[in-house]
């Protein structure tokens, strides 16, 4: 019983759109109390993967199973055990805070006592309990995302489905995001995330897949990623000289030539760095960590995706 | 394939809620529209008019258009829910997108909503009779029917307007079926003048509209008369709902899930 196994289990998943192909053929698998991470530029298809995973948009074709049941006939029972916040605020402008999750909770048949038990719960949870008659309209941009997780929790979900959680949110209400995530996924919640920042993936996902039109271009835990793609440290220097990218080239070494900017990838570039620093620097170099964006830019190119 | 369940009551439920926080404010427009036409048609217009005949009786002008004030008002009220109220629920909350991540259906929503629709056009109605009674134009018990046909009408109404939800691309668009569907009806549906006093065809072309048909059983349960007109027009009405619901979330389906 390999795929019960596994909380998602998605192969050569496709969605089409009339002649635009969103999704070309993905298979991965999520498996319980893990992370997992969906990255990619925009259009990339993560959103149209995700909503065909919550039974919003039938698939076209591939098979994609939930809990090990079929999206498109079990529709009901998988949605009772997934909670969803969704990218775009679609709190309701009509109800107060309270009565949001309340309300909402009624969509899932949940009893009167036991739906207010649980969202006085996750008001608490969420650091919202002293807005609890506010209007949504009135909360910060932090606190409605707030509501949204608490209101995707309600249901005490196998399945939590972030579609890019942090997006616009300050510094301050970011982290406080986070830290509220991270507590979720140390009591064991498995969780589907997709988001455009990559310290949020590196700091989230246990592991993580890089998609570009409608493909998974990588997929694996995120310092491995990066340790197989760009290596440990990355040295950019501005202004490059002639002199170095002959010298970088003839080294055989890993690197981007931006014009302006020349970014060299690599493992235990100390001796290299030295070397470049007192040699070729002009305006400017540095070293420092590899990231997942590195990887990232890396795999999906520096052109604008609009 | 359609998949409703209970369920939808959820959705009314939401709809409700929402209500009885600003009961006061939708109370008012059932309250004071009667009040308005009456004192202007009724008692402004009777000096001209007096008497008509319909249906062989000799009857006052006011009782004459007061069952098709009832009849306008559960049409605009079950219209506007679904079309106005509705679209902004859909595409600027997003609503919608929102109860269709819990284990809700379309099906399930569009019904809850097209419900309450037709729910609203009633409780405008009861609102309405208070301040008709008072007048004494309204028969009972048999007046009380009046509140099933609005749910009738208002389910009627409230999935034609749905239809039109689910293909206008912005809100501005709604004016064109107000103005193309809804006012013509409010003029030319037997309201304010009997069909009789029309060309014979502009009387057929009226039976096409479904205003017509609920002016005749509003006129039917306020007097307490059920003749031909009666059956036909019930008739008229259930049909014409049995098409248009299904059309509605048929529609709103391919909206929403893409």
């Amino acid at each position: 019983m390999e795929s019960v196994t596994s909380i998602i289990d998605a192969r050569e998943l496709k969605k089409r759109f009339g002649s635009l192909e969103a999704v070309a053929g993905v298979s991965f698998e999520v498996r319980p109390g893990e992370c997992f991470g969906i990255l990619g530029p925009n259009g990339a298809g993560k959103t149209s993967t995700i909503r065909m995973i919550y039974g919003l948009s039938p698939v076209s074709s591939g098979t994609l199973r939930v809990f090990g049941r079929d999206i498109g006939t079990d529709y009901r029972s998988i949605k009772a055990r997934i909670g969803i916040c969704p990218q775009e605020n679609n709190l309701d402008p009509d109800l107060t805070v309270l009565q949001n999750l309340e309300v909402y909770a009624r969509y899932f048949s949940l009893p009167p006592t036991l739906a207010r038990e649980r969202a006085l719960n996750l008001l608490q949870f969420m650091s919202l309990e002293t807005r609890r008659e506010a209007k949504v309209m009135e909360l910060s941009g932090g606190m409605m995302r707030r509501l949204i997780i608490a209101r995707a929790l309600l249901n005490e979900p196998d399945l939590l489905i972030l579609d890019e959680p942090t997006s616009g949110l300050d510094p301050q209400s970011r982290h406080q995001v986070w830290e509220r995530l991270n507590e979720l996924r140390a009591k064991g919640m498995t969780m589907l995330l997709t988001t455009h920042y990559m310290d949020e993936a590196a700091r989230l996902c246990d592991r993580l897949m890089i998609m570009d039109q409608g493909k998974i271009l990588v997929e694996g835990k995120p310092v491995d990623l990066i340790h197989e793609y760009v290596g440990r440290h990355v040295i950019e220097v501005s202004e490059p000289e002639e002199e170095l990218r002959k010298h970088v080239r003839a080294a055989g070494l890993s690197y981007e030539d931006l014009g302006h900017l020349l970014i060299i990838y690599g493992n235990h570039h100390d001796q290299l760095y030295h070397e470049i620093s007192s040699r070729y620097c002009r305006e400017g170099c540095l070293m420092r960590m590899a990231t997942l964006e590195d990887v990232f830019l890396k795999l999906t190119g520096r052109g604008l995706r609009e | 394939m359609m998949r409703i369940s209970w369920r939808f009551l959820h959705v009314w439920q939401r709809n409700f809620l929402v209500y009885r926080r600003t009961w006061l404010v939708s109370f008012i427009p059932p309250l004071l529209e009667p009040l308005f036409y009456l004192l202007a048609f009724g008692i402004g217009m009777s000096l001209l008019v007096g008497y008509l005949r319909y249906e062989g009786t000799e009857i006052s002008y006011t009782l004459f258009i007061a069952p098709a004030l009832i009849a306008i008002n559960i049409m605009s009220n079950a219209f506007y829910e679904n079309t106005y109220a509705s679209f902004v629920r859909m595409y600027y909350q997003k609503t919608f997108d929102a109860m269709m991540a819990t284990p809700l259906t379309v099906e399930e929503i569009i019904t809850g909503e097209m419900i309450w629709g037709a729910t609203k056009a009633v409780l405008a109605t009861a609102v309405m009779m208070v301040v008709i009674s008072c007048f004494g134009l309204i028969r009972y018990p048999d007046g009380l029917l009046l509140l099933w046909v609005a749910f009738l009408g208002g389910l009627a109404f409230g999935s034609m307007g749905m239809i039109f939800t689910a293909f206008v691309p912005n809100i501005e668009l709604f004016n064109l079926p107000i103005f193309l569907f809804i006012t013509p009806m409010f003029l030319f549906g037997g309201t304010f003048f009997p069909l009789e006093n029309l060309p014979v065809w502009a009387q057929q072309f009226a039976l096409v509209l479904p205003l017509t048909h609920l002016v005749n059983l509003c006129r039917s349960c306020s007097y307490g008369v059920y003749g031909n007109l009666f059956w036909g027009s019930f008739l008229y009405l259930i049909v014409l709902t049995l098409v248009c619901f299904p059309l509605a979330i048929r529609g709103m389906y391919r909206r929403l899930i893409k």
